[in-house]
């Protein structure tokens, strides 16, 4: 049953705009003049309940307008918009129980209290009793690793423990539905696995549903059953990493380390069936179509000409994967 | 847990949070009494000069001025959330307040109660227990209490004040400062007679924004002093509910402006 | 510093408060009620008297339009630029610059000062010159009054600049520098004749008054402006200012000195 049921939102934002220049300035004193954005035309999609998806989309292309409109902030000039069989903006005291959200950028614990103090004063505003406050605070505690740090100051805090006590502070009250807004933004190596790690787990475990909103394709990746890719206010593409990746990525990369060191002419004009995209020394990267031919047959040809040493077949990355898809889509 | 419980818990984590640096927070509230004591020391030095404002003596004075200082500290410290509510909104942290099953007022008014806000209120309570003393009537138990529950409504409405100013907030940033005419001009205005003023002026803060009804109307019944503006007795006794009733009305202008911004955001 | 740059950091001071259009407009209407509710008050406390005073209603009307206009140049507190750069301690980044620290501070400050003073007078003069009710408005000085004003606002801004830059270096000083930026508006207002226009202050204290720094700022630019003091005695109150300039100068970059060496050896 779908948890999330989204159907043809529109939203128009009205945006003042600025001129430079000290004369502009002063007329802007008397008379301002605005600009129809269409930041949402149509979307629409479903997520089921215990979905983990990924919503992707350049910079400005409506990804915080849905998320702003999910949770309840934000009101839609059309459309349907049901969570949990729910209205969020109609009744959103009952709404906003049943969900989490953690934005990346922004901080919701309060700067100059220890972190728990946060965690006893949200349980008061959630209204959580006190047996089941303490059993979510401890198995978050103990996920997250949060026991050394709960009397320190948030202030004091580096950004990945602060991210984990993010994390915490908007599943105490354990939501059905959990909005992630870039969390994983700014983040060491380190600290990127563990909130990797804790989401994929809170999603098989608690069957928490999930939207996912990053520029971080790892994540995506790591995590996500499906993606949905936002741009120009309309749903473009949605569907499994893999299956994308399949269209819009078909090649592969073939990485050879030959005998000798070559120039580039003497390669490219002896294989026909991939394309040389990069020489250096004795490493040779092309790329090739597996539906067009097998890395077998382009193991065989390059052995004829050349002394191969080593061979290595890779997915391109994936941010350039979705490079290309933006490229692709004009977005 | 109940809202005024839940408030109660913010007051806590708020002081906590201020008092995180002492050095700092005394020099802020003693600077705060000293600035706003200063408009003390400018009616002083006036008096000393001239004698009297009108038929006014400095103590009656001071009765109009500490009950309008100390309704207006007490606003100043509990509505500052309403204050600041500008920067919430534009860096987004507002949106957070709407992601809570909460009253929204409750929220807002949590967000920060100004501890340093005893400066004014001390200055001008002491004002006030000077001029109770000096002023030279019959103290009775109603007058006493007449005075507080004005003063209670004089917070009321400044804190309807700053609720109107943080409506303003969803529109536009920078149009608030407009609404410093009605709350920090309010208190300059009412801190001497409301009487002295001239026509238009005089009836804009008894009638649109009823300052008269925080220390005026309800000091005529207190003072054995001529009324130039015949406070009818009744009014005098009613003032405490303008406040409230204030503060009610601009309750539902926030409610206007949450579904203005549930409709454009930020 | 050269001309160029100064005026480019003017330029910005000057952009960034015209985009606050509304906000420009809400601080001239501030200052207009401010300024009404005092002319009003002080209307009463004149009229409740009959003893000579030391100076005239309407010079009084004309002191308080004069301090609501020029308020911008009160040096109410520091940089908030450079307050933000000593509180982070990235102040250690402007030494490694190629300019005398003090006199770039001193720069800023005057475009801080004049920026907003020019956005918020000119309304406010033409306001109180030309559309308040007769009883209430500033008079037209004779144009030796005008000259003699317009040097003493020139004064009071290098004054004020002066003043402005102490507080910038007190911060280098944490807690006494928040103590500093916290009181000393308070002084500034008393004595510079914005709470209660210094003549009519208590006689005894007339002496002192006069002589301190604060009274440059809007005491003597006002009293020339409503003829409250006679054109020809511009070059006292000017040798006055300036005198009280470079004291202030001198003990400023002396401060800034130490307040540096102090930041270098602590290591911020």
């Amino acid at each position: 049953m779908a948890q999330i049921v989204v159907r043809d939102l529109t939203k128009v934002f009205k945006v003042a705009h600025r001129k430079a220049g000290v004369w502009q300035a002063i007329k802007g004193l008397v008379k301002r003049e605005y600009n129809p954005v269409r930041a949402l035309d149509g979307v629409s999609f479903e997520v089921g309940r215990g979905e983990l998806v990924g919503y992707l989309g350049p910079n400005g292309a409506g990804k915080s307008t849905t998320v702003k409109i999910l949770s309840g902030i934000l009101v839609p000039d059309s459309g349907l918009c049901k969570i949990i069989n729910r209205i969020p903006w109609q009744e959103r005291a009952a709404h906003v129980q049943d969900i989490g959200v953690v934005f990346g950028q922004r901080s919701q614990l309060w700067w100059d209290l220890p972190v728990m103090d946060s965690f006893e004063l949200l349980r008061d505003i959630y209204r959580l009793g006190p047996v089941d406050f303490n059993d979510t605070l401890e198995e978050l505690v103990e996920t997250l690793n949060l026991s050394a740090f709960l009397g320190v100051p948030v202030r004091q805090l580096s950004l990945g423990q602060r991210m984990r006590c993010e994390l915490t502070a908007s599943l105490l009250h354990r939501p059905k539905l959990l909005f992630l807004d870039e969390p994983t933004i700014g983040l060491d190596a380190v600290s990127k696995l563990v909130v990797r790690d804790f989401i994929k787990r809170l999603n098989k475990e608690h069957g928490t549903t999930i939207l996912l909103t990053t520029h971080d394709m790892d994540d995506v990746e790591a995590l996500c059953h499906r993606v949905m890719i936002i741009g120009r206010g309309q749903i473009l593409m949605e569907g499994k990493l893999k299956d994308i990746r399949q269209r819009f990525a078909r090649e592969r990369r073939f990485i050879v380390e030959l005998g000798n060191r070559y120039v580039e002419e003497e390669v490219k004009g002896r294989i026909s069936k991939a394309e040389l995209i990069y020489l250096e020394g004795n490493q040779a990267h092309f790329n090739f179509d597996p539906t067009i031919v097998t890395p077998a047959e382009l193991l065989h040809e390059l052995s004829a000409e050349f002394e191969v040493r080593d061979v290595l077949i890779e997915n391109p990355p994936i941010d350039e994967v979705i490079a290309r898809l933006y490229e692709e889509l004009a977005i | 847990m109940t809202g005024v419980r839940l408030y109660f818990r913010y007051l806590g984590v708020s002081f906590r949070s201020q008092l995180q640096y002492p050095a700092s927070f005394i020099m802020m509230t003693v600077g705060h009494l000293v600035v706003t004591a200063i408009e003390f020391f400018g009616l002083w030095a006036l008096f000393d000069r001239f004698g009297s404002l009108g038929d006014w003596a400095l103590a009656e004075v001071a009765l109009f001025y500490g009950m309008v200082h100390v309704a207006f500290a007490i606003a100043e410290a509990a509505a500052r959330g309403f204050d600041v509510l500008h920067r919430h909104v534009r860096t987004g942290d507002f949106d957070r307040i709407l992601l809570r099953p909460r009253s929204t007022v409750l929220q807002v008014m949590g967000l920060e109660f100004q501890l340093m806000r005893i400066g004014r209120f001390t200055q001008g309570f002491v004002v006030l227990i000077w001029g109770i003393s000096k002023v030279g009537i019959v103290w009775t138990l109603p007058k006493y209490l007449l005075m507080a529950l004005s003063i209670l409504g004089g917070c009321f409405l400044f804190v309807g004040l700053f609720v109107l100013q943080a409506v303003l907030s969803f529109w536009s940033v920078d149009s608030l400062e407009v609404v410093n005419l009605t709350t920090y001009g309010g208190v300059e205005t009412a801190k001497v007679p409301i009487a002295i003023y001239k026509g238009w002026f005089r009836r804009f803060f008894t009638w649109i924004i009823p300052l008269a009804t925080i220390n005026y109307f309800p000091l005529m019944a207190v003072l054995d002093h001529q009324d130039p503006l015949n406070t009818p007795l009744w009014l005098s006794w009613l003032s405490p509910f303008f406040g409230i009733a204030f503060f009610t009305m601009s309750l539902q202008v926030w409610k206007m402006g949450l579904k203005y911004y549930h409709s454009t955001g930020s | 510093m050269n001309i160029k740059a100064y005026m480019a950091i003017m330029r910005v001071r000057f952009m960034l408060l015209v985009q606050y259009r509304v906000a420009a407009l809400a601080g001239i209407a501030t200052q207009l009620m401010f300024g009404f509710v005092f002319v009003m008050i002080l209307e009463a406390f004149y009229f409740s008297s009959t003893v000579l005073q030391p100076m005239s209603l309407k010079e009084a009307i004309g002191y308080i339009w004069i301090g609501q206009a020029m308020l911008g140049m009160l040096p109410w507190g520091g940089d908030a630029e450079i307050q933000n750069l000593i509180r982070s301690g990235n102040v250690a980044y402007e030494l490694c610059r190629p300019l005398d620290l003090y006199n770039h501070w001193y720069a800023r400050a005057i475009a801080l000062r004049v920026a907003p003073t020019v956005l918020r007078a000119l309304p406010l003069f033409l306001v109180s010159l030309f559309l308040l009710p007769q009883e209430y408005a500033l008079e037209i000085p004779t144009s030796t009054a005008f000259l003699a004003w317009v040097l003493a606002t020139l004064g009071a801004l290098f004054l004020g600049s002066a003043i402005t830059n102490l507080i910038n270096i007190s911060m280098l000083w944490t807690i006494s520098g928040e103590g500093i930026s916290r009181l000393l508006p308070a002084l500034v207002t008393v004595f510079s004749g914005m709470v209660v226009p210094l003549p009519l202050l208590p006689d005894w204290s007339q002496k002192v008054l006069t002589l301190l720094p604060f009274a440059g700022l809007v005491d003597t630019p006002a009293r020339f402006f409503t003829g409250q003091l006679a054109p020809s005695e511009i070059w006292i109150s000017t040798a006055r200012q300036l005198i009280w300039t470079i004291v202030l100068i001198i003990w400023g970059r002396r401060l800034l000195q130490r307040g540096l060496r102090r930041l270098v050896v602590q290591g911020g």
